[in-house]
């Protein structure tokens, strides 16, 4: 691979102070190297990295719309396999991009089987246009299409098992990981753009705006929502679940207290609740993926 | 055949922006506590810090946002947020 030293994601983008999505698409290009073509649908890393004429991208990049990003990426890979060229071909799209509006032609080219990589970029809900829900938000968090109040706790439904939906169409390799673990992160993605066939890779980037929180806790953040099992980092190989990132698990509330969109659990008063069914979320994704170390004294405390 | 749609963009062309105009914060490295360890350089958004070669890491603040998140994540505590002076 290339030196990773050199920025192919180079500094001038317009996004926020403290951008998640700013640092995957660092890390993602620095996994890649230069022989790649990047397909970006629109949403905050389009809109960010490129404001005609400027872009902060260094290899060739090619905007789609939020709908067709892997029929574009289809077709750039078809016409390089008839070219006989080697470049490789990554579509990266936000959570409302891919969870939502793009899944249509997500399916297809997975379905059709094209040698791409998509990457998701996973900052639970549409942040561009002003922090609407996608099916990528969470239970309970407040947006300004759930927005929590007197008759609500915001979202009503859990986040959408998208890895789950691409292994059941029989995508060799399939990996979630996070921005707060940057080498894992850099290692998934070599892995998915070396393997043959449509892979995907979601990686969990918290964006500081539609969050509610400072740009510096980001990655502290990012680390927190995986060290409550509030996100799990796993790669699955044809369908199975083969590595799974374990922790030792941390209550949801360290995680849900330092964010706006989760204040209404907290104030005016604590609503035990719901925490307690955020906590089951947690609970159940340990129990599936096995997250949980098992230390073999009890913990001293 | 050309193609009439579309436009294109020269590469990298956004280092015309100089972000570090947004700056409240800079960051201050004190660079006899630092481990060379280059977490900082990896986490930054903006790509602005970098290594001279020998393990000193230095922010570029023309672009630098001020974020942060090289202070925090510094497992040294070798940089500080210190209040821009303008």
């Amino acid at each position: 691979m290339e030196n990773e030293a050199c920025e192919l994601f180079d500094s001038g983008h317009r996004a926020c102070g403290g951008c998640g999505a700013a640092l995957a698409s660092r890390l993602i290009l620095k996994a890649a190297g230069k022989d790649v073509i990047v397909v970006s649908a629109t949403g905050c890393l389009e809109v960010f990295s490129t404001p005609y004429p400027e872009t902060a991208w260094k290899v060739p990049w090619v905007h789609s719309l939020f709908e067709n990003n892997s029929a574009v990426a289809s077709g750039i890979e078809a016409s390089l396999k008839r070219q006989g060229r080697k470049e490789k071909v990554i579509a990266i799209g936000g959570d409302g991009a891919t969870f939502d509006i793009g899944i249509l032609c997500l399916s297809g080219a997975f379905e059709r089987g094209h040698d791409f990589t998509y990457i998701c970029y996973d900052n639970e809900a549409y942040m561009n246009t002003g922090i609407q829900r996608s099916g990528a938000t969470p239970y309970d968090a407040s947006t300004t299409t759930t927005p929590a109040g007197r008759c609500s706790y915001g979202n009503p439904r859990p986040k959408k098992d998208m890895p789950a939906i691409l292994a059941a169409h029989g995508s060799p390799y399939i990996a979630t990981t996070s921005i707060a673990y940057p080498r894992d992160m850099i290692e998934k993605v070599k892995r998915a753009i070396e393997t043959q066939g449509p892979t995907y890779v979601q990686v969990h980037a918290p964006c500081c705006t539609g969050w509610g929180f400072e740009g510096e806790k980001t990655v502290a953040i990012a680390k927190l929502a995986l060290e409550t099992g509030l996100f799990v980092s796993y790669e699955m190989v044809d369908g199975s679940v083969v590595k799974v990132k374990k922790v030792l698990r941390k209550p949801v509330e360290e995680y849900l207290s330092t964010q706006r969109r989760f204040r209404h659990l907290f104030k005016p008063k604590r609503n035990d609740a719901e925490i307690a069914k955020i906590q089951a979320i947690a609970d159940r994704n340990a129990e599936k993926f096995g997250i949980d170390i098992k230390l073999k004294k009890p913990a001293a405390e | 055949m050309p193609l009439g749609l579309g436009c294109s963009a020269r590469p990298g062309r956004a280092k015309d922006n100089r972000t570090g105009s947004w700056r409240v914060f800079w960051p201050r490295f004190d660079h006899s506590k630092c481990s060379k360890c280059g977490m900082c350089q990896t986490l930054c958004p903006e790509g602005c810090i970098s290594e001279d070669g020998e393990g000193t890491f230095q922010p570029d603040l023309t672009y630098c946002k001020g974020c942060g998140i090289c202070a925090e994540e510094c497992p040294g505590g070798a940089i500080q947020m210190e209040k821009e002076e303008k």
